[in-house]
């Protein structure tokens, strides 16, 4: 059953994703695009562009969208959303009284020597999953995707202006 | 406003208000709740910052669940939690019922023609400045770069790659340690 699906699939997002939005990504790829097929590689990819534009976390804003889309029902996004905080919950409210001995415990310390640096290698696998034939459709998409790399990385241009330049560009480039 | 409306307002407005997700809204969170409200010390507040990095989950949900149940224990996590996401899932409801109908239309078409290969660029940037801000060098760009490879090359599930990752750092420090 879809509503079910939802529930594991975005359980599973909230439990395992670590290291923050960008490194959630490749995870919700996995699972949305490749696993369950709900949406397209060109979709996912403008439902992170619209992330980036609109208030709250892409985790959230994912399950939101993807959970309409995949039952043409506000519920769908209830379920999804609910789903994907629910881990949240589960462990915060089970550590919160003993918070100061569960991190000071080295054993998480070991753990994380090598979720730390692995979480760059999580964002670099949703960079490289999206550089598709479907996303990069002409060299018109390279000159954009270098384009917007500088302009992000060292002219410091926001995240929002980027899209928006991106968008005009594409109404004057195709 | 009881306690239950002020942080549901105060979570609300949060929610409303940051773009861009965890990062980009914890000025405001302390702002709000440190500062204003005073609900949180300064010390408790990062404190509660480190330990929802460290959990997994959407790190704006974490701090809702930490602070609501600062405040008022289970009842306070879900009222700041459900202020904080109540924004963002009622936007993203409209576009999706929305923007869908206007996916076929041709000034559409072409902005996100060239929107696609620009949000991959705003995904690729962070894959510098986080490997800054862990502290990769060239003998530790072994691991990001193997997990990258992993899961865009053979197609692994990132689940895997997390918790290959958790036993073999609790297995390296216990080694290491008892070899101490």
């Amino acid at each position: 059953m879809i509503y079910w699906q939802l529930f594991v699939t975005y359980f599973k997002i909230g439990l395992f994703g670590f290291g923050g939005g960008y490194a959630m990504l490749s995870l919700i790829q996995h699972e949305v695009v490749e696993s369950r097929q709900w949406v397209s590689n060109t979709e996912f990819t403008d439902i992170v562009a619209i992330s980036q534009m609109t208030p709250g976390p892409i985790g959230i804003n994912s399950a939101t969208y993807i959970g309409y889309v995949a039952t043409h029902n506000v519920w769908g996004s209830v379920v999804a959303t609910v789903a994907v905080c629910l881990p949240s919950f589960i462990l915060v409210l089970s550590i919160a009284r003993v918070y100061r001995k569960f991190y000071s415990n080295p054993q998480l310390g070991y753990a994380f020597q090598v979720l730390r640096p692995v979480t760059v290698g999580l964002i670099a696998a949703a960079a490289l999953l999206l550089m598709n034939k479907e996303n990069f459709t002409d060299y018109k998409s390279l000159i954009i995707f270098g384009s917007s790399f500088a302009l992000t990385k060292y002219a410091k241009i926001h995240p929002i202006l980027m899209i928006v330049l991106a968008g005009i560009s594409g109404l004057l480039l195709y | 406003m009881n306690l239950y409306g002020q942080i549901f307002y105060t979570f609300f407005k949060i929610g409303a208000f940051t773009i861009g997700g965890g990062y980009a809204m914890l000025p405001l969170i302390q702002k709000e709740i440190v500062e204003k409200k005073q609900w949180i010390s300064a010390n408790d507040f990062v404190d509660m910052i480190v330990l929802s990095q460290t959990l997994p989950g959407v790190l704006a949900v974490n701090i809702a669940i930490f602070s609501g149940y600062r405040m008022k224990k289970t009842m306070g996590s879900i009222v700041a939690t459900l202020g904080a996401i109540l924004p963002s899932f009622i936007i993203i409801l409209l576009i999706a019922s929305f923007f869908r109908r206007f996916q076929d239309n041709p000034y559409v078409i072409k902005a996100f023609r060239a929107i696609r290969p620009a949000v991959v660029a705003l995904i690729a940037v962070p894959v510098f400045s986080t490997a800054k801000t862990v502290g990769i060098r060239m003998k530790t760009a072994i691991i990001p770069a193997a997990a990258a490879f992993l899961i865009w090359y053979w197609g692994v599930s990132p689940v895997y790659i997390v918790l290959s990752a958790a036993l073999g750092g609790l297995a390296y420090g216990n080694i290491k340690r008892l070899k101490q």
